[in-house]
């Protein structure tokens, strides 16, 4: 295939290798150049900081009024939101692929909505509506729950930002998923969950799985939606991303650092499993 | 096994037929719950909230110097994230799918790195490079050039938030399409530049836009990051999400919730050229 183009070149007087493995080699090293620049250095930065005492300055953190309490918080709401959103993405993504209703059109773009909401905005539309002087917040108050400045408040914070997740994760496996395999286990007699436990379940859990790790890693370093709702009480409501930003404005960077380092050494193994996940899937279908 | 059983009696179908259409509502009405409780109700309720003191707030809001400083820097901020983050996320899109070379797996691995980083981290790591003690602190101090507190921190943060929503949304597209084309076109003698633009760009087009638009909404409403390498400067390092942060905390929520407001007006329009980009691209790889 190159040889036709070659000839093409030739005719111009250059060789045609020299140039593309030219020009292929500067479009590599600014790609190169650009992640390393962008990504990989400030990355380095982190974690220098963050160790150069050794282990010293994680100690100090975690001895750090309530910190030690705020990544074990972040830790329990990401893996609760994971949770919630693997259920309730799952159910969503079958209503959509499955389902043929009125407005799913409608309901697929809400679905995409939080990708598109500032995170911040998110905090206070649902302060907006489930704070604790608005008419919903006292009648919930009055039933004993308590949304915002509480636990509560961070999970279902936490459950907005990262709704689109498991759905879009599930739902083009659930597509090429061919439906005349229910319709079989249904003629044979199998009960709608024996069918969907059997035949659907096997075939969606990585695309689930890797939705819900996704969910997790992004809930860990989630800001902007939870700090407005939390109240950032120390031992309670306080979460890691915002103990970092405590510590980086009472100038401790290298104990903010080393808490950031442990919080994306988490989340990155996740992500890489998550890759490797949808990975194996691709290539099971191919 | 129970599970699998005779095969049905007519009564028993027109039973399970029933039932099956009940399971269906039962999961419908449990998913429009869920998302009326987590996102329709709290956007109804923060626009009415926002439009309920009258218009007078909302002409009084965006007259006010520091709102429109605030959209103004958020504008720019965004207006270079998406031209550097497009640009180059071609690029590296482009040689991760074409190129094959020592590390190439590696390099993958760090495109998904900012999914993995917390904003918060990112606005971190950032004041370690360039702020007081940093490793690049004296070479751009010597030069006169702030970086952290400043817009150049600002700008730097968000690109390293949106880099990999080009990437990965226009590499899928470029490993379906091949090279077939690409390679009739230079076979036809028509120049690389003339191939990219004739042939590739077309063809990755509502892919790239589709990752454009992403990283649009995402760097509009970004505010970790920024929040801690601007510095918090009233009027000068404020964004739109830093500006509700203070309205906030000053206790003017009134114009808090219409600027709010606003970003999720803005965000929706864009919601609404990702619903059309996706079902541009769908469509195409369907013909």
């Amino acid at each position: 295939m190159a040889s036709a183009a070659e000839t093409v070149e030739r005719r111009r007087g250059i060789s045609y290798r020299t140039i593309a493995r030219l020009r292929h080699g500067s479009l590599r090293g600014i790609a190169i150049l650009y992640l390393a620049l962008m990504i990989a250095l400030p990355i380095a930065a982190l974690i220098d900081k963050g160790f150069e005492r050794g282990l010293t300055s994680l100690r100090e953190a975690f001895a750090y009024p309530g910190g030690k309490e705020a990544i074990i918080l972040t830790l329990q709401m990401s893996a609760l939101a994971a949770t919630v959103n693997a259920l309730f993405g799952t159910m969503l993504a079958y209503a959509l692929v499955r389902y043929r209703f009125r407005g799913r059109q409608l309901l697929s773009a809400i679905v995409d909505l939080p990708l598109a909401i500032p995170t911040l905005v998110t905090g206070v539309m649902l302060g907006v509506l489930y704070g604790p002087n608005t008419v919903l917040g006292k009648a919930l108050a009055s039933a004993g729950i308590k949304v915002v400045f509480a636990k509560l408040g961070i999970l279902v914070a936490l459950c907005v930002v990262t709704l689109p997740f498991v759905v879009r994760a599930v739902q083009p496996v659930l597509l090429e998923l061919d439906p005349a395999e229910e319709e079989a286990a249904q003629t044979l007699g199998a009960s709608g969950w024996t069918t969907f436990r059997k035949i659907v379940l096997p075939a969606i859990r990585p695309a689930i799985a890797a939705g819900a790790l996704l969910v997790f890693a992004r809930s860990l370093g989630e800001f902007g939606s939870v700090v407005l709702v939390s109240g950032n009480m120390p031992f309670k409501t306080l979460t890691a991303p915002v103990l970092i930003t405590q510590l980086a404005s009472q100038f401790k960077p290298d104990q903010a650092a080393a808490v950031a380092a442990v919080l994306f050494g988490i989340s990155f193994m996740v992500v890489l499993v998550t890759t490797r996940l949808v990975r194996t899937q691709k290539g099971r279908e191919s | 096994m129970s599970d699998i059983a005779v095969p049905v009696a007519p009564r028993d179908a027109a039973l399970r037929r029933r039932r099956r259409r009940l399971v269906r509502a039962g999961l419908l009405a449990a998913c429009l719950t869920y998302l009326a409780l987590l996102l329709v109700a709290p956007l109804i309720g923060v626009a009415w909230t926002a439009l309920e003191p009258g218009w007078g707030v909302v002409r009084g809001t965006f007259s006010h110097p520091d709102v429109l400083h605030a959209f103004y820097l958020t504008a720019i901020i965004t207006a270079i994230t998406v031209v550097v983050t497009g640009f180059f996320g071609v690029v590296v899109a482009w040689v991760l799918v074409r190129q094959r070379f020592l590390g190439r797996g590696l390099l993958n691995a760090l495109v998904d790195t900012p999914f993995a980083l917390s904003p918060v981290t990112v606005g971190l790591a950032c004041v370690l490079l360039f702020g007081r003690g940093g490793w690049f602190h004296e070479f751009f101090a010597a030069r006169g050039i702030q970086i952290v507190f400043a817009l150049p921190s600002m700008v730097l943060v968000t690109i390293f938030i949106a880099i990999p929503f080009v990437i990965r949304e226009v590499q899928p597209v470029l490993e379906e399409i091949g090279t077939e084309e690409e390679d009739a076109s230079r076979t036809l003698g028509a120049s690389v530049t003339q191939t990219f633009f004739r042939v590739t760009l077309p063809n990755i087009r509502w892919g790239l836009l589709y990752g454009v638009a992403l990283s649009t909404a995402r760097s509009m409403g970004e505010i970790g990051a920024v929040f801690i390498v601007s510095g918090l400067i009233m009027g000068r390092t404020e964004t739109a999400p830093l500006y509700i942060w203070r309205a906030l905390e000053e206790r003017q929520t009134a114009s808090a919730y219409v600027v709010a407001l606003t970003l999720a007006a803005v965000s929706i329009v864009i919601l609404a050229a990702i619903e059309w980009f996706k079902h541009k691209r769908i469509r195409e790889d369907e013909a």
